[in-house]
């Protein structure tokens, strides 16, 4: 929640550039997160705050730029990025549960097949952080049966079975009904206030002032600008920033 | 029909003549669906029809040598049951081969059909000839007729005169045949299925850390071979029924066996005892099929409850 004075550098990325086609979407992100610190990242939808994502947990390529994941090169030749990513928690904004695997099944397909786990051990594991979450009871369900906060606090909770060092949330309330966001954005809340490392693409700008330490606003593939969310949010220098901030407030959304 | 629309139709005239917008109609002009008993009463009448026809065109006195030819039960018993004396084989034993050879071949079928689907979609440059390779096979295995690959390997392969390849029984040339033909047709059911499963399936699970492989395995092919169930036991009733084909090499299966029951006795009740045992097996199957889909989908539903 608060910076931790000396925490290790999690995550740092210089000057990440990613095309698609002849359409720049990264346009040299410099980016550093250190341990227990939970970032932000606002901007209009088409900003890059998705790729960025992507491409922190090698789902798309950089063009060119360095990631570092506690320091070790992304891009380095032995990398291997099942590694990369069992270290790497991601939710999305559509759940992407697995509609065949029952909640439970859901939650233990990581620990047992990635981590090894022993099915009865892995499944005591995720009945733990599914009781966490006030979801034991549906661990017999599938996915199908939940509502949509109930999926993407599974998902959730599936990323957290792999005890991971950095989690990626992009937009995990866009595609939830308005009266179901709270109870996904309290749990978040929870998890920053325990310590976890997180790099959060959101437009929920309430929920970024309250969690962030940082935010960053980008625009146009680039950050434009960052800091922390009281600066960002009430005295923001970039006539960008203050423009995009405007057009929040006249949707009544902050 | 029109005329005796509800009064409301023309009350909405009236209302829409006060804004000025044009009348609608919220009538179908068609004459309303039979329902209830009088569906009931009309489905009961059109069976009664239809069966009577097929009955009174069957029992007519010019359909009596298609009678006699094909129905006897008499003799579709004794191509049922066989009689060597008579050097007529059973049709009945003769149908164990196609079970059997289906069994076996649908096996083969939908392990090797698998190897076939994930060749044609992996994209490691090293696999690029495989694929053209895998590509230029179901082209070529899809594109010709299996009776002319089972006439090509029946009687191509043994006057190749390759030592033991080519001494084999014809029951293992069919067998190949079919395999070869089928497995082409299957990788596709596979290929499509796979791809049925949206990008995003595959995003979650790599992210969570699972290889490739594991993500074929665990996340993809379950829910790929669940799209398309129906489809892969549809060909394998078809396989089944394919097996006939084997006749064509002198195997006494089924088809075989009613053709010489047919010939020693100038009669062709044997077919039609034959296509009874296919649609012993043939109806079943499809209506298994139907029933694993509805389980399937009420499984998920049901299983919640619990």
């Amino acid at each position: 929640m608060t910076r931790v004075p000396g925490a290790p550098i999690v995550l740092r990325t210089t000057a990440v550039r990613k095309s698609f086609g002849d359409l720049e979407v990264l346009q040299g992100i410099d980016l550093a997160i250190a341990a227990h610190e939970v970032v932000c990242l606002i901007g209009s939808s088409g900003s890059g705050k998705s790729t960025f994502l992507r491409c922190c947990n090698l789902l798309e390529r950089i063009d060119s730029g360095t990631i570092e994941l506690f320091g070790h090169d992304l891009a380095h030749e032995r990398i291997d990025e099942n590694q990369v990513r069992r270290h790497i928690g991601m939710v999305f904004q559509s759940f992407n549960l697995f509609p065949h695997l029952s909640v439970l099944d859901n939650v233990t397909l990581g620990p047992r097949r990635v981590l090894g786990e022993e099915r009865r051990g892995a499944e005591r594991r995720a009945l733990e952080l599914l009781a966490r979450i006030g979801l034991a009871d549906k661990a017999a369900e599938y996915p199908d049966r939940l509502s949509g906060g109930q999926q993407q606090r599974v998902a959730i909770v599936r990323s957290l079975a792999m005890e991971p060092r950095l989690l990626l949330l992009d937009e995990i309330t866009s595609a939830l009904d308005p009266e179901l966001v709270s109870e996904v954005l309290e749990l978040v809340g929870e998890l920053a206030h325990q310590g976890m490392t997180m790099l959060i693409a959101t437009h929920e700008m309430g929920f970024a002032r309250e969690v962030a330490d940082s935010v960053c606003f980008l625009e146009g593939g680039s950050i434009v600008e960052s800091g922390p969310p009281e600066r960002i949010f009430e005295d923001p220098t970039e006539p960008a920033t203050r423009r995009f901030l405007q057009r929040i407030i006249a949707a009544g959304r902050l | 029909m029109v005329g005796q629309a509800p009064r409301d139709a023309t009350g909405g005239e009236a209302t829409s003549s006060v804004t000025g917008d044009p009348p609608i109609s919220l009538y179908s002009s068609h004459r309303p669906r039979l329902r209830g008993r009088a569906g009931a009463s009309a489905s009961a009448i059109s069976t009664v029809v239809v069966v009577g026809a097929i009955a009174l065109v069957l029992s007519s006195k010019s359909a009596g040598p298609f009678r006699n030819g094909f129905l006897d039960l008499h003799q579709m018993w004794l191509a049922l049951v066989g009689d060597p004396s008579k050097g007529i084989v059973s049709v009945g034993k003769g149908f164990f081969l196609n079970v059997w050879l289906s069994l076996l071949c649908e096996g083969l079928v939908l392990v090797l059909a698998l190897g076939v689907a994930t060749l044609r979609l992996t994209r490691g440059p090293v696999l690029l000839p495989f694929r053209g390779l895998a590509i230029a096979y179901t082209d070529f295995a899809r594109g010709v007729p299996v009776i002319l690959v089972m006439l090509w390997i029946g009687f191509g392969v043994p006057s190749l005169n390759l030592g033991s390849v080519s001494s084999q029984s014809p029951v293992v040339y069919a067998g190949f045949v079919l395999v070869f033909s089928y497995t082409a047709y299957v990788s596709e059911v596979y290929r499509a299925g796979i791809l049925s499963v949206p990008q995003a399936q595959v995003q979650a699970a790599r992210s969570l850390g699972l290889s490739s492989r594991t993500t074929l395995r665990r996340v993809v092919l379950p829910q790929a071979v669940r799209n398309v169930l129906p489809a892969l036991l549809n060909d394998f009733a078809s396989l089944q029924k394919d097996t006939a084909i084997v006749s064509t090499l002198g195997v006494a299966e089924a088809v075989h066996s009613a053709q010489i029951a047919g010939g020693v006795e100038f009669n062709y009740s044997g077919f039609t005892m034959a296509s009874i045992l296919f649609l012993l097996v043939t109806i079943p199957l499809t209506r298994y099929t139907d029933h694993v889909m509805a389980r399937d989908r009420t499984r998920r539903l049901a299983n919640a409850a619990t």
